[in-house]
């Protein structure tokens, strides 16, 4: 039965959808004008503030530039850092 | 005075020439504008063979430039529309013979004498675009419902912006009603609403423009062409007509009328 519903219905995400994401996500990119030099700026710049206080994994330090939901209808351009973290230091708090 | 139109759109091959060949006729021939085309792809040209006008060129856009010709010497003047006029682009010569300067001079000039002057701009966005845009007052954008096609518009949106050209307006060409409805093709909805701007006009997938582009006669006089039908319209709303966007419906495939017999899928 799932079969032959298969065949009438389309389950698949569609390739125009597909098109639109994809081209959003170029476009933030586009209009930022973040270059790769400026994205590992931020990483490195990233790391050193926070290796104060954290150790992480910087090979697994990941800065991007994204797309995110911010509320029903808008969507707005983001900055996205994943820092895995190995260890919290515990040095003096002021 | 009248208006100067740069067509332009990043991308190559999405249908600048096409587009500024019907618009320009459809002017002359539906609106009877006196309307000049300029070619500004110096070194490509290709507006003079859309248009049939190829074996009609003495003088070029760089020969009045330098001064090689008076301005009116190198007008070609279409015989088959009145009031439409082409300047063809030099074939042999380098882009940068011209400089941004001198395409504002020229357009201030072609403006006394005519209603419309379009500027057909090279593909890119470097010293060809830069002329052609430089002595506009308005901007067409062209692109087509590909990924590619509308990143470029996106780009030239931007830097029109940054040339002080606000409010362009776009066309989009090459739609195919089928592939939209299957969901396999990027919708005017969805285009318009990642470009946020102003939309012109819709041209869909048409043989017609091939056969034309073969005989060298504008769709927009082919009584036939459902892009004709589409640049006609153009034409209209660029004189203030406010005509609705055409229609894209496509008739039913035995499939879905199929479906329909079944109440699977409910007509859109």
């Amino acid at each position: 039965m799932m079969d032959f519903l298969r065949l009438f219905g389309r389950e698949d995400v569609s390739s125009k959808d597909i098109a639109k994401e994809r081209l959003r996500l170029i476009l933030v990119h586009d209009r930022a004008n973040v270059s790769p030099q400026f994205l590992e700026m931020i990483k490195s710049q990233i790391i050193n503030i926070i290796s104060d206080y954290v150790d992480i994994e910087e090979e697994g330090l990941e800065v991007k530039l994204t797309r995110m939901k911010k509320g029903e209808e808008i969507t707005v351009p983001a900055l996205v850092a994943n820092i895995p973290i190995k260890r919290i230091k515990h040095v003096a708090r002021v | 005075m009248g208006q100067v139109i740069v067509i332009t759109s990043g991308k190559g091959g999405v249908g600048k020439t096409t587009t500024t060949a019907n618009i320009g006729t459809g002017l002359a021939l539906l609106k009877h504008r006196k309307v000049v085309m300029i070619d500004a792809d110096i070194g490509l040209r290709n507006l003079d063979v859309v248009m049939g006008l190829e074996n009609r060129i003495v003088y070029d856009l760089v020969d009045v430039v330098q001064g090689v010709c008076r301005l009116k010497q190198a007008l070609i003047r279409d015989k088959r529309f009145e009031n439409l006029y082409l300047l063809p682009a030099a074939q042999t010569k380098d882009k940068n013979a011209v400089s941004p300067e001198q395409m504002k001079n020229l357009c201030e000039q072609l403006r006394e004498d005519f209603d419309y002057v379009l500027v057909d701009c090279p593909a890119g966005i470097e010293q060809g675009f830069k002329n052609a845009i430089a002595g506009a007052d308005k901007a067409i954008i062209v692109t087509t419902p590909e990924v590619s096609a509308v990143r470029d518009a996106d780009r030239v949106i931007g830097l029109l912006e940054a040339e002080g050209l606000n409010e362009p307006q776009l066309i989009i060409n090459r739609i195919r009603p089928d592939m939209v409805k299957r969901g396999d093709m990027m919708d005017i909805d969805d285009i318009i609403d990642i470009l946020a701007i102003d939309l012109l006009g819709v041209i869909p997938e048409d043989e017609r423009i091939v056969i034309s582009t073969n005989r060298g006669e504008p769709a927009v006089a082919d009584e036939n062409s459902k892009a004709g039908q589409a640049y006609r319209n153009i034409a209209r709303r660029l004189e203030g007509e406010n005509i609705p966007i055409m229609s894209l419906d496509v008739e039913p495939t035995l499939m879905e009328r199929i479906k329909m017999l079944f109440g699977l899928r409910s007509r859109r």
